[in-house]
């Protein structure tokens, strides 16, 4: 079995869609003959040729817009948005349009477009390279919005994301493109939207996590079991819809629960896990539920290695719930 | 540039189109007047434009496809969508297609390739670039027609569908209803060239029609249909018209636009003007307004009757299948 990093596995996955099925086409800016700035449609042009992978000119409203129209015609369109940073322009197609085709039309027009787009911080890229914005896509009814932490999830949810009848906002953690690296099946397969995976068994607190968070989260817990706490990981792959079942699951065992998210604190989705932990769960608790997450700022330049939630920050949060 | 009627032209399609341009002139005013008596929500009136509207539908085929705005009516009924469907939707009753979701204007027929209307103006014509890029992708000979307003030209997504029409070569044609008002604003102070020109500047080809006059739209939107249709690129055709009534059921137009203007519009009634090129009678023409307040009177009465969704629908449909957290929220109805 390959091992690949997270962007292989992506590129894994859409040669795979793509062989599969013939509706299934890429659009974006540079994923043509260069592949792509990250390199996750490295390829793809040159074996599938340029009517199923476009270079389109410079609009991300155009690209969702275009990408739109293509899932009512019925293809399966994937595009690729640069940057998390710069969906905004296509904000309007995404919220407005592609998330309620399927209930304005009376199911008449599903729209499964699978907008692609590398998100989060860790790459010191700044404010308009660094963002977090899955709070605004989880927000809107219509959408699934999913993120993977790992290349052999990836390769599978991104498969389910394409073969799925709905819309879905497909948030890559940019900085484990790399970083991240595993077994990879060549073979197709698909990881199922909608499911948590427990990253690590633990009893006494659990971390609810997702993305490039799961590897802070991991630290964390080893730097706990060294000091004797045991910290369940759970990684929730899918945030619309939540794996809610999962998170009661553990949380109902550990009686603690800290939602671990490098996105801005306010209205954000930890804010919502929070939430439903306390509607659902309110008499396993011992402790608050606290939220370790990136700060209400914009997203900085120098202090970046502050902003993002880290093993130490993740570490005081679990103290503070064990001596609650 | 503009294309006058080809001399001596057969008006073959003409006494049809008048029938159609009636028929949806009493269909808008009717709905109109059941805004005013509290019996639909709301609606944007399509008088005055008939001659756009219908000229422009009869230049496509049944398998052609439509990313219309909310002030194209006419489009779905000569495409062969029954009045009362209209209605069903206008009364948001249970036999629409989209059970009741959407505001009066914001249908859809997929029976028809007529995709949903939505109201934030303009995202449409993207979508329509899209959906004739799949069509070349596939090696279908479709082709889609946009529709937008004069105000909407201003919108930065139709300017970047435009570009991305033609640098793909896209089977589309971008067609606009230039009716004089963007609400209350004049096309004079939305541009500061006339729209036409903007084609230009971004590779296509432009044409300006007399709006009012069915057969030279007719003419016009098919040699743009033909030529989209043969790959040789995308038209955009700004047919000039005028808004007779007002923007919405929520307008007053008496409050910016002077009543010597609205005259000289009415005296191009394209009514009036199709009425004259086919010589009808008196007679004669109001033996088609009858039939078309028969009809109307006929699908508002059936429409009426027809009750309104239930609670326990309100979570259905948003996705593929109901998620959890839906299903959740639906015992609180």
């Amino acid at each position: 079995m390959p091992t690949l990093n997270l962007v292989q596995a992506i590129n894994d996955a859409l040669r795979t869609a793509m062989h599969a099925d013939d509706r299934v086409v890429v659009l974006g800016e540079d994923v043509g003959k260069f592949g792509g700035v990250f390199r996750a449609t490295l390829g793809l042009q040159e074996q599938f040729g340029d009517k199923r992978v476009i270079d389109t000119p410079l609009s991300e409203a155009g690209i969702v817009g275009t990408a739109i129209g293509m899932a009512l015609y019925g293809l399966r369109p994937v595009p690729e948005i640069q940057f998390a940073d710069f969906i905004y322009p296509a904000f309007d197609q995404i919220v407005n349009e592609m998330a309620k085709y399927r209930y304005r039309s009376g199911g008449q027009y599903p729209c499964p477009v699978v907008v692609r787009t590398p998100f989060g911080g860790g790459i010191k890229g700044g404010h308009y390279h660094s963002q977090s914005n899955e709070a605004y896509f989880c927000h809107t009814a219509g959408l699934q919005v999913v993120v993977p932490s790992n290349p052999y999830d990836a390769k599978g949810l991104l498969l389910s994301a394409i073969r799925g009848e709905d819309p879905v906002v497909f948030m890559e953690p940019k900085r484990l493109y790399r970083a991240a690296k595993g077994d990879v099946p060549d073979q197709d397969y698909t990881v199922p939207i909608g499911k948590a995976k427990v990253l690590r068994e633990g009893q006494q607190v659990t971390l609810v996590t997702y993305g490039a968070m799961t590897v802070v989260a991991m630290e964390a817990a080893e730097q706990a079991a060294a000091a004797g706490i045991s910290a369940e990981v759970l990684d929730l792959r899918t945030l619309v819809p939540l794996d809610l079942e999962a998170i009661l699951a553990s949380v109902e065992k550990t009686g603690r629960a800290i939602v671990v998210s490098e996105a801005p604190r306010t209205g954000s989705f930890a804010a919502e896990i929070a939430a439903l932990i306390g509607e659902h769960a309110i008499l396993h608790l011992e402790a608050p539920v606290l939220r370790v997450t990136g700060f209400d700022t914009p997203f900085p330049y120098a202090l970046e290695a502050e902003y993002l939630p880290d093993a130490r920050r993740v570490r005081e949060a679990i103290d503070r719930v064990l001596s609650f | 540039m503009s294309v006058s009627p080809r001399p001596g032209a057969a008006l073959s399609n003409l006494p049809e189109m008048y029938r159609e341009m009636v028929l949806v002139r009493e269909l808008s005013s009717r709905a109109v007047a059941l805004q005013r008596q509290g019996r639909i929500g709301s609606w944007l009136g399509s008088e005055g434009q008939e001659a756009a509207m219908v000229g422009s539908a009869h230049a496509l085929e049944p398998f052609d496809w439509v990313f219309a705005s909310y002030r194209e009516h006419a489009v779905p009924l000569v495409r062969g969508v029954p009045v009362v469907a209209l209605f069903n939707h206008l009364f948001a009753n249970v036999d629409d297609n989209a059970r009741g979701r959407n505001l009066p204007p914001e249908y859809t027929f997929r029976e028809v390739n007529f995709v949903s209307v939505s109201a934030p103006v303009g995202n449409q014509a993207l979508q329509a670039v899209g959906a004739a890029t799949a069509a070349q992708i596939r090696g279908d000979r479709t082709v889609v027609m946009t529709y937008f307003g004069d105000g909407t030209a201003s919108q930065g997504d139709v300017h970047t569908a435009m570009v991305f029409a033609a640098q793909l070569k896209a089977p589309v044609v971008f067609f606009c209803q230039n009716n004089g008002w963007a609400i209350s604003v004049p096309t004079a102070r939305q541009s500061a060239v006339p729209l036409v020109e903007r084609a230009a500047a971004v590779g296509l080809k432009g044409i300006q029609v007399d709006g009012n006059d069915a057969q030279e739209v007719l003419d016009a939107t098919r040699a743009a249909v033909d030529r989209a249709r043969s790959g040789a690129g995308p038209t955009f055709i700004v047919a000039m018209t005028y808004r007779l009534g007002a923007h919405s059921t929520s307008d007053d137009p008496s409050k910016y636009r002077d009543a010597a203007e609205l005259a000289r519009a009415e005296a191009r009634d394209p009514l009036r003007i199709a009425r004259a090129q086919l010589g009808l009678s008196d007679s004669e023409d109001e033996a088609i307004r009858a039939e078309a307040r028969r009809a109307i009177a006929e699908a508002v009465a059936q429409a009426e009757r027809v009750p309104r969704p239930q609670a326990i629908e309100l979570c259905d449909g948003v996705y593929a299948e109901m998620p959890w957290h839906l299903r959740l929220e639906q015992q609180e109805l």
